[in-house]
């Protein structure tokens, strides 16, 4: 069909194409180019840096804020990672395999917290946390976390369970193995490219909270990227450190990115699966 | 259906026990708490004056012109991001799904913003605005401080919503796009119909129910509009949202049984809303019980 369309037609969609991507970097380039600039033509209003420094990225290093946060980010989103997809890999197979009264309760009340505004159990978190001892430390934030992604990976991984041949899990029951067995030895490998990406959907929605950070955090002790940054203090209370911010900006975006790059196929399909066809 | 054996029943439960405890305990639990606490006068400054007043912290937060201003200020950011978002992200699904020329390439950079934190995101635009240090005003040729006025301020908080989510928005159209039979488009075209007419009486016709989803998901994000507004003018300029509200009611000012109301009347708006959408347009979610989407 593409073919029969004509030159006209092809550059319109090659524009297109074109136009997109560039609507999709732009703004990514704009906080690259602010990052390496010195800090004297931070204020020169260009796009693009006229000299080229890396002050602010050893500035962020050097400070202790910017690591600690980094460090958090990456504990607390991976912990909550991998409990998310682990209960959401038992609910999912339950849900696809299973002929029990519950199922469609356990998927409505998936979809119901999947809508939840979780301003509003900030309060009463913040409340417990604080009389349970969790504010302020990596468990209280993991788990509300893991709690609003259990949706999306309950539905992606219900989405992805409904595609594998589950014969193969009958025949190996068949040849003796228990339930257990055959979903430890079958079933877990077919499921992996799908546990796959839940996994990054769920990393990609606990490294880009905010609300929950800046509630139930107050110090280096579990504050997250998104936190830090947006309460980043600079040598002067009354300026914003717009090369710091920049540079920090940059280094917990690149890697994020880069995954989403390599594997966007899964993402699509995983993102796709969970909300559309769920 | 066929009748449940006890066995497998019990099973199915057990394996959905952990995530449903974990999402009982997290949310229903606290909105509970939070009903509770919203009867309370509770602030935790001064914690011994805790009291029960009834229903006096809804008729406070109802009767203060901050909630309907805030209402107001949410509706205008949901309604304006949507609906570029809708159309933005129609157009972006049709270049994905046409285009061959970069094609990976096209898709990769669309989940950027996706990939990108809220945050970074809109300190991104934040300093691109910024009269100082932004590229913007020269590029438009004025002189203007975007973010300390209110309606330059919702446009800037706009762009960043529209930029980061139009991608998501997208991705759930191109699916709905590639469900649209290519035979259709085509006796479409030969029986004399435009690319314009087919659009819009083959393919949009059949999207009904992708676009409905697609909608309902966007506007219950919108609505909890927070990190975007929090970082770009913390509510300042008369840009409050109803989530920074409730943020400032329980954790800047630790007032636990205001900051409760306001909570339970937001989880009240985003179940009106749901209910809309679901009753009123007919949204439907069942779509893998009774076949494929959108037919």
């Amino acid at each position: 069909m593409m073919a029969r369309a004509s030159l006209l037609d092809r550059l319109f969609w090659r524009l297109g194409s074109l136009l997109v991507m560039a609507y999709a970097l732009l703004p990514m380039a704009w906080i690259l180019s602010l990052s390496l600039k010195p800090a004297a033509d931070l204020g020169d209003q260009r796009f693009l840096p006229q000299r080229i420094s890396l002050e602010h990225y050893r500035a962020i290093f050097a400070d202790d804020q910017f690591p600690a946060a980094l460090w958090n980010s990456i504990g607390i989103a991976s912990i909550a990672t991998l409990l998310a997809v682990l209960l959401a890999m038992f609910a999912a197979y339950a849900i696809v395999r299973l002929r029990f009264r519950g199922r469609q309760l356990v998927l409505a009340a998936a979809l119901s917290i999947a809508m939840f505004p979780p301003v509003a159990v900030i309060g009463p978190l913040f409340e417990l946390w604080r009389n349970l001892g969790l504010y302020d430390t990596w468990p209280g934030l993991i788990l509300p976390y893991m709690t609003f992604t259990l949706p999306l990976a309950i539905w992606t991984l219900s989405a992805f369970f409904r595609e594998i041949p589950w014969d193969l899990d009958q025949a190996a029951r068949v040849d003796g193995a228990t339930r257990l067995q055959a979903f430890r030895h079958v079933i877990v490998p077919l499921a992996a490219p799908g546990v796959f990406t839940a996994a990054i959907l769920v990393f990609i929605f606990a490294w880009n909270d905010f609300l929950f950070a800046a509630a139930l955090t107050s110090t280096n002790n579990a504050r997250t990227v998104p936190a830090a940054i947006a309460f980043f203090t600079g040598s002067s209370r009354f300026e914003l450190p717009t090369g710091s911010i920049a540079a920090a900006s940059v280094v917990v975006t690149l890697p994020v990115t880069l995954l989403v790059v390599v594997f966007q196929r899964r993402i699509v399909a995983g993102l796709t699966a969970g909300a559309v066809k769920g | 259906m066929k009748p449940a054996d006890p066995t497998e029943e019990r099973l199915g439960w057990l394996l959905c026990s952990p995530a449903v405890l974990a999402m009982l305990v997290v949310t229903a639990y606290p909105i509970l708490y939070a009903v509770w606490l919203s009867l309370f006068r509770y602030d935790l400054r001064f914690p011994q004056e805790r009291a029960f007043v009834g229903l006096a912290n809804y008729a406070g937060v109802l009767t203060s012109p901050v909630w309907w201003e805030s209402l107001a200020n949410t509706a205008v950011i949901t309604l304006g991001s949507v609906s570029l978002e809708l159309v933005l992200g129609m157009g972006l699904a049709l270049v994905m799904h046409r285009v061959l020329f970069l094609r990976r390439s096209v898709r990769a950079a669309v989940l950027v913003p996706y990939a990108v934190i809220t945050v970074v995101a809109a300190l991104a635009w934040k300093f691109a605005f910024d009269p100082v240090t932004g590229f913007v005003n020269p590029w438009l040729g004025v002189e203007h401080a975007w973010l300390t006025e209110r309606w330059s301020a919702f446009v800037v908080i706009i762009l960043t919503e529209v930029w980061k989510t139009t991608p998501f928005m997208a991705l759930l159209l191109l699916a709905g796009l590639t469900l649209v039979p290519q035979d259709l488009l085509d006796a479409a075209r030969v029986d004399g119909a435009n690319a314009v007419q087919r659009f819009f009486r083959v393919t949009l016709p059949l999207m009904t129910n992708t676009l409905l989803v697609a909608l309902l998901f966007r506007t219950l994000d919108a609505f909890r509009i927070f990190d975007t507004v929090y970082v770009q003018t913390r509510g300042a300029q008369g840009t409050e949202t109803v989530s920074i509200v409730g943020y400032h009611a329980l954790v800047t000012r630790l007032n636990l049984g205001l900051g409760s109301a306001v909570s339970v009347l937001i989880f009240a708006c985003v179940v009106a809303i749901a209910v809309l959408f679901v009753r009123g347009f007919g949204a439907s979610f069942s779509a893998q019980e009774s076949g494929e989407d959108g037919q």
